[in-house]
């Protein structure tokens, strides 16, 4: 019996709603904008969120990157035009952490030398960037071996010309050949393929977020991708000068490593690890000519950056939700006041006021609820759109999606709840009188 | 036994700080199965009886004993209870809802009281045939007559088997032709042992009551 009221009630109410199909659509196009912005706002964020907070991870929530960086030129010798600038992380920095600071992990110590070209037989010449490192550089950075074995203590310690190249240098070089065992030639000299390593397992890489926290040694600006020696080879087999043209005049510069990344036990140990590292280091240095990355930092910082982007988002939606529901208030005001007589009849053939409360409420909420559900809809092709043609990454989550209709519903008894109280409490037989 | 039964009812009405008094002293009996007229002229109260008798409104002072209850002093829930259970109201302007079709009109008062889908609609379908709209019932109020409207009107004032059934001026939005069909049915419902009072002008109406009461200044004239 109950269910018989129900369904009367919401077939009135559709029919009411439909033969006034503009004036609905028109009410419903605050909920609708309102339901769509939250859900699409909430489901850019979220991608964004997670594709920082994906690059950051690659960093390492443990790790520490100490980055050479170029001293600003007053703190250089000034006044000659031709001098060799010393600066950035030395060996000696990494023997001096590695000896001195307790509690640390790893110390990777990493050299780069950028826009190198190597080149396999008669193939075409391939654009690469040469790290020179550890072999325990992959307990700090997430490279994935697919073929053969990454570089070894021995290598190291003898200096040994072999290498380990990414899988997309393997397959512009090496075309249809298998790369293992294979002699490549760089800067003169051979070096052989003892592994290919392949990029880390993650959806995110290519995006835009990626390229201002890249991983510690992502390829950028016109490098395929890297390949990897040890860093005794490195360190004797390439020079560490490089030539740079800054304000008329050339410089040439000289560094010895172009990263330190150290890793410690737990998250805690971070921060006053960079404390250590970056007094340790001062002691040593005598020009600003490094700084410290910490992803752990970073990480937070996006969190807490995130928190705020979804408080302003909130806001936002809460306030369209806020207009929408006041234009609804209005209306239903108003088709109140042109069904008085209708009201006066009900009441009079035996209706109570909370039948008059149920019924216009009931239409309130239809109002609501299919304005949330349109906005639902819209709300969730949107974030595809975007995806397709911003190449941002979007997620739509299960839970953005229930407090949107939850809101909806709220704000259809909310703002409908007063419209209905006017309209039970009228008098019925002015009512009858009424137009 | 007498199914409306007033004592001493009173109505007065306060605008401001005026009291305009627009019944006094109204001792009124009716007996179950009687056709009752009541007529006056304009501001002699008619309306406001109607109200009072139709538990629309409370009276200010007196008792209204409607069957075995006064209703004089119940609550706004309690009246409409008793306006849909034990009254059925015919209007002037017949006063149906123009999104329902015929079927959906008849069944209102039904639907308040809480029947269920099948009996309502079963009982609301016996009752257009009865009032000869038979093959209509899916037709809205716009699409009907005066005279059609009234006969849904009269069709649906029956569906609760109501203890009185209220008319004010059943005929007054209708030509000759359709009032006198109004009126013969409303003739067949007394045969049937149904209580009818009609507020009216009409003289024909009177004519076919068995009673009239005439009400002069708030007063029943004696």
């Amino acid at each position: 019996m109950f269910l018989f009221h129900l369904k009367r009630t919401a077939k009135l109410g559709i029919k009411s709603l439909w033969m006034h199909r503009l004036r609905s659509t028109l009410t419903m196009l605050g909920i609708i904008f309102g339901v769509c912005s939250v859900i699409a706002m909430l489901a850019i964020g979220e991608g964004a969120s997670q594709a920082a907070q994906e690059a950051i991870k690659q960093l390492g929530s443990t790790n520490l990157i100490i980055e050479t960086a170029k001293p600003p030129e007053k703190q250089t010798d000034t006044g000659k035009v031709e001098t060799v600038h010393k600066y950035g992380l030395t060996y000696v920095d990494a023997e001096s952490i590695h000896n001195t600071i307790p509690n640390i992990q790893v110390i990777v110590p990493v050299r780069e030398i950028d826009r190198q070209e190597v080149r396999y037989l008669n193939h075409p010449k391939v654009a690469i960037r040469i790290i020179g490192t550890v072999p325990w550089y992959t307990e700090t950075s997430p490279v994935r071996l697919i073929r053969g074995r990454f570089l070894s203590s021995t290598d190291l310690h003898h200096q040994q010309k072999v290498c380990v190249v990414d899988e997309e240098v393997a397959r512009k070089l090496f075309i249809f050949d298998d790369p293992m065992d294979k002699d490549i030639r760089t800067q003169g000299n051979y070096y052989r393929v003892v592994g290919v390593v392949g990029a880390p397992a993650s959806a995110y890489g290519q995006s835009g977020f990626g390229k201002d926290m890249a991983a510690p040694t992502k390829p950028s600006g016109g490098v395929v991708g890297n390949i990897y020696v040890p860093l005794t080879t490195a360190k004797c087999r390439f020079s560490e000068l490089s030539a740079s043209f800054s304000s008329g005049s050339r410089s040439i510069e000289r560094v010895e490593l172009q990263k330190i990344i150290v890793k410690v036990d737990s998250d805690e140990q971070v921060l006053p690890m960079r404390d250590i590292l970056d007094a340790s280091l001062a002691r040593l240095h005598d020009k600003s000519d490094y700084h410290i990355v910490v992803p752990l930092e970073l990480l937070r910082q996006a969190a807490r950056t995130r928190r705020i982007f979804s408080i302003v988002l909130g806001s936002i939606a809460a306030i369209s939700l806020l207009v929408g529901g006041i234009g609804i208030m209005n209306i239903m005001l108003a088709t109140v006041s042109e069904r008085t007589r209708e009201i006066g009849i009900r009441r009079a053939l035996g209706a109570r006021k909370r039948d008059i409360i149920v019924q216009f409420l009931s239409e309130t909420l239809l109002l609501t609820l299919t304005g949330g559900i349109l906005g639902i809809i819209l709300g969730s092709l949107i974030p595809f759109l975007v995806t397709y043609f911003g190449r941002m990454p979007t997620v739509i989550t299960a839970g953005s999606l229930v407090l949107a209709f939850g809101i909806s519903a709220l704000v259809g008894v909310a703002f409908g709840l007063y419209p209905a109280y006017r309209a039970a409490n009228m008098d019925p037989i002015e009512s009858l009188r009424h137009e | 036994m007498a199914v409306v039964d007033t004592r001493k009812l009173c109505k007065t009405y306060k605008i401001g700080s005026v009291q305009l008094p627009a019944l006094c002293d109204v001792n009124l009996k009716i007996e179950q199965g009687q056709y009752i007229a009541i007529m006056g002229p304009s501001g002699s109260g008619k309306s406001t009886l109607l109200n009072l008798l139709g538990c629309l409104d409370r009276p200010t002072s007196g008792q209204y004993w409607l069957g075995e209850r006064d209703v004089s002093q119940l609550d706004d829930d309690e009246l409409s209870l008793i306006r849909g259970k034990h009254i059925g109201f015919i209007f002037q302007s017949y006063n149906l809802i123009g999104q329902l079709n015929v079927i959906e009109n008849i069944e209102l008062p039904m639907f308040y009281q809480g029947f269920s889908e099948e009996a309502s609609a079963e009982h609301a379908r016996e009752l257009a045939i009865l009032v000869g709209l038979g093959d209509r019932i899916k037709h809205r109020p716009s699409e009907l007559s005066g005279g059609q409207q009234q006969r849904v009107a009269i069709a649906r004032a029956l569906a609760n088997d109501p203890l009185i059934i209220l008319a004010d001026e059943p005929t007054g939005n209708l030509d000759s032709e359709s009032g006198t069909e109004i009126l013969n049915i409303l003739d067949r419902l007394h045969q049937q042992g149904k209580t009818l009072i009609a507020v009216t002008h009409d003289d024909s109406i009177a004519a076919r009551a068995e009673r009239t009461i005439h009400l002069f200044d708030g007063r029943i004239k004696q």
